[in-house]
């Protein structure tokens, strides 16, 4: 690692009405390093990225690149300079081919003509320096996502970079394609590039990055050695307070007894065509059902499908042991069902409609059009459960959207509480949210399976799963690999199931 | 009055319709002195406001569907090629003519009168269902799928009426255009039926929800268990049936059918009188009143021109003014700048 | 599944659209006499030459996810102020034409600045660019002015003959060097390939760093440009001006494109297609003449029965070819995985 930093960021300040999203915060990137940016939600994470990229310009503070102080307006100058960035999303166009989304914007010209052959020939080149070797005219939406995002990283590339930042470039991605994608960032750096990594996933910070920014409201918290930084620590950072990382996986289990129940929801060879293999999963009332499994294991495809949304092709799903057809949300709803999807944004909530229509909006679906809740029994729903669920609010009546994440899915929440179901479906409920309302969140959650609700429990975070679940049905390969009951279950032994299933 | 209730009353959205209106209306009346006198002759009312009222109806009609399908994020560019058809199917089955029976003149018509009508509006409500039927069925972009219909139901008004103007002599279809119940245009009380009936609806049913929340978020609206589909469908055939009914009115006020001119660039006009009206294009919340108020807009503007002199031609380029001037003032950039100003003004002071 | 897969959701339709041209003049030199000639095939230049000029303007916009509804008027609008300044004011033709195309541009620019600084839809923007143009025709006159002109007649009545019996006109060698243009534009220009990616996803074009809004103010222009150019060729072909000349000609060009196989939420579709869109178009029209006994709306209904047809078939495109090719890349997953080729998982 050189002892002159490439890029550095001095007393950044930005602010919006009525937020200060950043203040003097630091960044100090050398070349040949990963440095990752840590950091809770607002924490000023992403406006420090578009502080360096050009979408925002900074209210105060100086950017110096190689020594020299700079003040990128748009993308396309930073990217100029050699600032290019990869996107949580893929940011390209699915549309155009592989080749030309490398090069679009800065074609190769042969007179007044784009040079389609060099182009080909230089994107092949681009991919396989990072070990990809894929037909470059096909259309971009025809590679799954791991590969579209190799390609935006070949296209950050080849401008000529000094420094890559990767925002959440992982967050789509399996296990093994992450792998892929740290291959190239290895090779990158040993090239001497400077990399700033931004994840929400402490494994992988840990497993790439070399130095590590933290950031907490807006302000800079401090930057570490990661070799030097124990996961604790970090947490620590990040949160502003103790908490204990590894709180106890075992949970004061509900533990109903079901050896001689009857299960509420219970599948049989449930699968559905490219998507799950066949699916055997009971679900008792009482309980919670963990789903175990890494990305792509088929989390959400079971919660989809047992909720309608995704069309199955074999098998049954019986609910209290009649065998029923569960084709739309719709019937879902009928059965009891209630599902709180993965994407809170565009599946979740309706953002123009106030607190008490969204939280209002499954129950009255349930009764149909015509038995119409009348607005006094529908701000008394409303308010209850404002009241009951710790919702933060002035009122019922302001919009959704201006609500904190915490917030609106705990509205999410009530939304299907108050159609009095009998099975919960939580797919991811504490993404993207605060610590302080993902343990609340987590608290309801348990709260609603002691009154007897049955509860399908999905996260990407193996702790969390481990917390709350009765029992945990591991996933791999969109196949369920076995089920553990929860006071037996700790990481090591679900990983191991998951490692094992590969062998 | 209190800044506080004015400020509600700015942001009411009826607010800036009923403006425009009342504008309107003063240019009117500086121009014309009698614009609001009303006198009654043979015990009906007759005046401009009520002549403006009268033919503003079909637009009316036409506009509230527009309202339901615009708020499901949806638009029907098809309704004046269903006005065409339905018109055109009225007309060819009442056709009618005069019979001198016994030295007395009656009027006799092709098939019964109530068997034309629920004829045209079943028809309309087939066209409706076309559009519901590719927009919610098969799922494509509505401005596509009922451009379909769009270009093709001219087409199909002409096979009906044979290329032909079909006249009508069955003078008791006259009365939807043109009669006169207890003294005001019997259009209106079509028009004050269907609005009620779709008020009941909207307020007392869960329809009003269920149509803005598909038109804010339709998957989070599936996912919470509406049936939008079901619930898109019907909206369009909603749409076309008003457009039946529109038809109508118009071919009984003209006594004959066109296919080539009936109704023509009226789905451009509902969509504006919506626009006008506050309802956004982009779907979600909607203002059915303002709707109303939209198309009398349109109307009396209509009005407005004829009454200054100028050649009524140049009301498509008033109206185009209008459409980019109540566009710009609804456009999200415009207020993103205004609230700049405002939030900097507050800093100041 | 090389092959396969390169028959897709953008060349199907390309494929189909020209074998049911074929079909089509096939069906009609079988059925009338005389139908079978490069005459009447030269024709459908010719005749549809405005067509073809206004729905390559159409479209570019189509392209980048948007829609021109002014194309129609702004047609109309040319001719009267064409007719107009040359019949009222005896203008030479040399200053006439300059002068229109400028307005036509100006059109385009106002509109696109519309769209793209007060990001208003497309649809209501030329919906009221088309009421404005008209408005501005009845304006000029209520009625139709013809152009007496001998510089317009000459060029009106100018052949270019191919052989002994075969010819075409100015305005279709006009429509041809436009397409030729306009697929240079499409394919082998920085423009063109920004056009694509902003029908593609604009929000990437933006961050990619290409002049979204530059090119978007361009691709209404280009259209503005166009629809003026096909008013021009509307004068030599009618030598007249009217306000009422190319009604519904903003739907033929939408239906010429989506029939060729643009997709109308943008980023696919080749202005070759578009023209055989407008060939197709033109056969049916001539078949109806042809018959003699069939009235001229059935053209109105094949075109809607066409369009719907084709829209169809890209709705099954978009959901069945995604699904299809998930599909092959599941089944392909055992070879595919040495090659260190596509991760081989399904797209999500």
């Amino acid at each position: 690692m050189s002892t002159e930093p490439i890029l550095v960021m001095k007393d950044i300040c930005k602010s919006f009405p009525g937020v200060v999203a950043l203040k003097n915060a630091q960044l100090r990137l050398f070349p040949g390093e990963v440095h990752a940016v840590m950091g809770q939600n607002g924490a000023g994470k992403s406006t420090l990225i578009k502080a360096l990229t050009g979408v925002d310009l900074p209210d105060s503070g100086e950017i110096r690149l190689q020594g020299k102080p700079i003040q990128p307006t748009s993308v396309n100058e930073a990217q100029k300079i050699g600032i290019s960035t990869v996107y949580q999303e893929v940011n390209l166009c699915p549309n155009l081919s592989v080749a030309e989304n490398i090069f679009i914007g800065r074609f190769p010209m042969r007179g007044f003509a784009i040079d389609w052959k060099a182009i080909e020939r230089e994107s092949k080149a681009a991919l396989a320096a990072l070990n990809i070797h894929i037909d470059v005219n096909q259309t971009l939406s025809m590679y799954p996502v791991a590969i579209q995002q190799m390609v935006a990283i070949a296209r950050a590339l080849s401008t000529e970079a000094q420094v890559l930042i990767l925002d959440e470039p992982t967050s789509s991605l399996d296990e093994g394609e992450v792998e892929r994608l740290f291959d190239a960032l290895r090779q990158l750096k040993a090239k001497g590039m400077a990399i700033l990594f931004v994840t929400h996933f402490l494994d992988q910070v840990y497993a790439i990055s070399d130095r590590i920014t933290v950031l907490r409201n807006g302000e800079f918290i401090g930057e570490y050695a990661a070799s030097a930084l124990p996961r604790i620590d970090l947490i620590n950072a990040m949160v502003g307070r103790e908490v204990n990382e590894a709180v106890s996986a075992t949970n004061g289990a509900s533990a109903t007894d079901i050896t001689n129940a009857k299960p509420f929801v219970s599948t049989q060879g449930l699968a559905s065509r490219g998507g799950m293999r066949p699916l055997d999963l009971d679900v008792y009332q009482g309980q919670v059902l963990g789903l175990g499994g890494l990305l792509g294991s088929g989390r959400t495809e079971t919660a989809r499908m047992l909720f309608g949304i995704d069309a199955t092709d074999a098998g049954t799903v019986k609910v209290e042991g009649k065998t029923v057809k569960i084709n739309s949300p719709y019937k879902a709803v009928r059965q009891g069902l209630a599902f709180c999807p993965e994407d809170r944004k565009t599946e979740g909530i309706v953002a123009d409609l106030s607190i008490r229509e969204n939280i209002i909006l499954a129950l009255q679906a349930r009764r149909g059009v015509f038995r119409f809740l009348s607005k006094r029994t529908q701000t008394a729903i409303a308010d209850e459960y404002i009241k009951q669920l710790g919702i933060r609010t002035p009122d019922a009546e302001k919009p959704i959207g201006q609500l904190s994440g915490g917030n609106q899915q705990k509205a999410l929440l009530a939304r299907w509480l108050a159609t009095d179901p009998k099975m919960l479906i939580l797919d991811e409920p504490t993404r993207g949210i605060d610590i302080a309302a993902k343990l609340e969140i987590m608290e309801l959650v348990k709260a609603q399976c002691r009154k007897g609700l049955a509860i399908l429990f999905i996260s990407s975070e193996m702790s969390e799963v481990l917390r709350v679940s009765d029992r945990i049905a591991v996933l791999r390969d969109r196949q369920k690999i076995g089920e553990i009951a929860g006071q037996d279950a700790d990481e090591q032994r679900i990983f191991q199931m998951i490692a094992g299933a590969e062998a | 009055m209190k800044p506080d209730t004015f400020r509600n009353l700015i942001r009411n959205p009826l607010f800036w319709p009923c403006v425009t209106l009342t504008l309107l209306c003063a240019v009117n009346f500086y121009f014309n002195r009698g614009f609001f006198d009303i006198e009654i002759k043979d015990g009906h009312l007759y005046g401009s406001v009520i002549d403006i009222l009268n033919r503003a109806a079909p637009l009316m009609l036409i506009a509230m569907g527009m309202t339901l399908v615009i708020a499901t994020r949806g638009i029907d560019i098809s309704v004046g090629a269903t006005v065409a058809i339905a018109g055109a199917v009225a007309a060819a089955m009442i056709g009618g003519s005069l019979v001198i029976k016994d030295g007395v003149q009656t009027y006799v018509s092709n098939v019964p009168m109530p068997l034309a009508i629920a004829g045209a509006l079943g028809v309309a409500l087939l066209c409706g269902l076309w559009n519901g039927l590719l927009v919610a069925g098969a799922g494509m972009q509505p401005i596509v799928a009922t451009l379909i219909l769009m270009v093709a139901g001219r087409g199909i008004a002409q096979l009906i009426t044979e290329g032909q103007i079909v006249t009508v002599y069955y003078e008791p279809f006259f009365f939807f255009g043109n009669g006169f119940l207890f003294g005001i245009p019997f259009s209106l009380y079509i028009v004050a039926v269907v609005l009620i009936i779709l008020l009941l609806l909207i307020h007392r049913t869960a329809l009003g929800l269920f149509i803005e929340a598909v038109g804010v978020n339709p998957v989070a609206s599936r996912f919470s268990g509406i049936q939008a589909r079901t619930l898109v469908f019907s909206v369009y055939a909603f749409c076309a049936v008003t457009a039946g009914i529109a038809a109508l009115i118009i071919t009984s006020n003209v006594k004959s059918a066109d296919a080539n001119n009936a109704g023509l660039l009226m789905e451009l006009d509902a969509i504006l009188a919506v626009a006008l009206g506050g309802t956004s294009l982009a779907g979600g919340r909607f203002h059915m009143i303002g709707t109303l108020i939209g198309a009398l807009i349109i109307q009396t503007l209509t009005y407005a021109i004829y009454s200054l002199g100028v050649p009524p031609e140049i009301n498509m380029v008033v109206k185009a003014l209008v459409v980019f001037g109540v566009c710009v003032i609804q456009s999200p950039a415009l207020r993103e700048i205004l609230a700049k100003h405002a939030f900097r003004t507050r800093e100041v002071a | 599944m090389n092959l396969l897969a390169r028959i897709n959701a953008r060349t199907l339709p390309l494929i189909v659209t020209s074998l049911l041209f074929v079909a089509l003049f096939a069906f009609g030199s079988v059925s009338y006499d005389s139908f079978f000639s490069a005459q009447v095939f030269l024709n459908l230049f010719i005749d549809n030459a405005f067509v073809i000029v206004v729905a390559i303007g159409m479209t570019f916009v189509i392209l980048t996810g948007g829609i021109d509804l002014s194309v129609g008027s702004i047609v109309a609008l040319t001719t009267m102020v064409t007719a107009a300044l040359v019949e009222q004011h005896h203008w030479s033709i040399w200053a006439v034409i300059p002068l229109v195309l400028l307005m036509g541009c100006a059109f385009g620019v106002m509109m696109g600045v519309l769209i793209q600084y007060f990001e208003l839809q497309p649809f209501i923007v030329t919906l009221g660019g088309m009421f404005l143009a008209r408005g501005l025709c009845y304006v000029i006159s209520i009625d139709s002015i013809s152009i007496t002109d001998p510089s317009y007649a000459a060029v009106s009545e100018y052949r270019i003959m191919f052989g002994e019996e075969a010819f075409l006109s100015i305005s279709a060698v006009i429509a041809l060097v436009t397409l030729a243009i306009g697929i240079f534009l499409a394919q082998y220009t920085r423009f063109g390939r920004t056009v694509y990616a902003i029908g593609g996803n604009e929000r990437s074009a933006i961050l990619m760093g290409l002049p979204v809004a530059r090119t978007k103010i361009l691709v209404y222009t280009l259209s503005g440009f166009c629809s003026a150019l096909g008013g021009v060729l509307v004068t030599f072909y009618m030598l007249s001006g009217y306000g009422l000349h190319a009604l519904g000609l903003e739907m033929d060009a939408i239906a010429s494109a989506v029939i060729g196989g643009t997709l109308l939420t943008g980023g696919v579709g080749y202005l070759a297609g578009t023209l055989v869109g407008v060939l197709i178009l033109g056969v049916i029209q001539s078949l109806i003449a042809f018959d003699g006994s069939l009235s001229s709306w059935w053209t109105r209904i094949a075109i809607g029965v066409l369009l719907c047809l084709f829209c169809l078939m890209q709705r099954f495109f978009e959901h069945g070819g995604s699904k299809l090719s998930a599909l092959f890349s599941y089944w392909n997953k055992p070879e595919e995985e040495g090659s260190a080729g596509s991760g081989a998982q399904p797209a999500r």
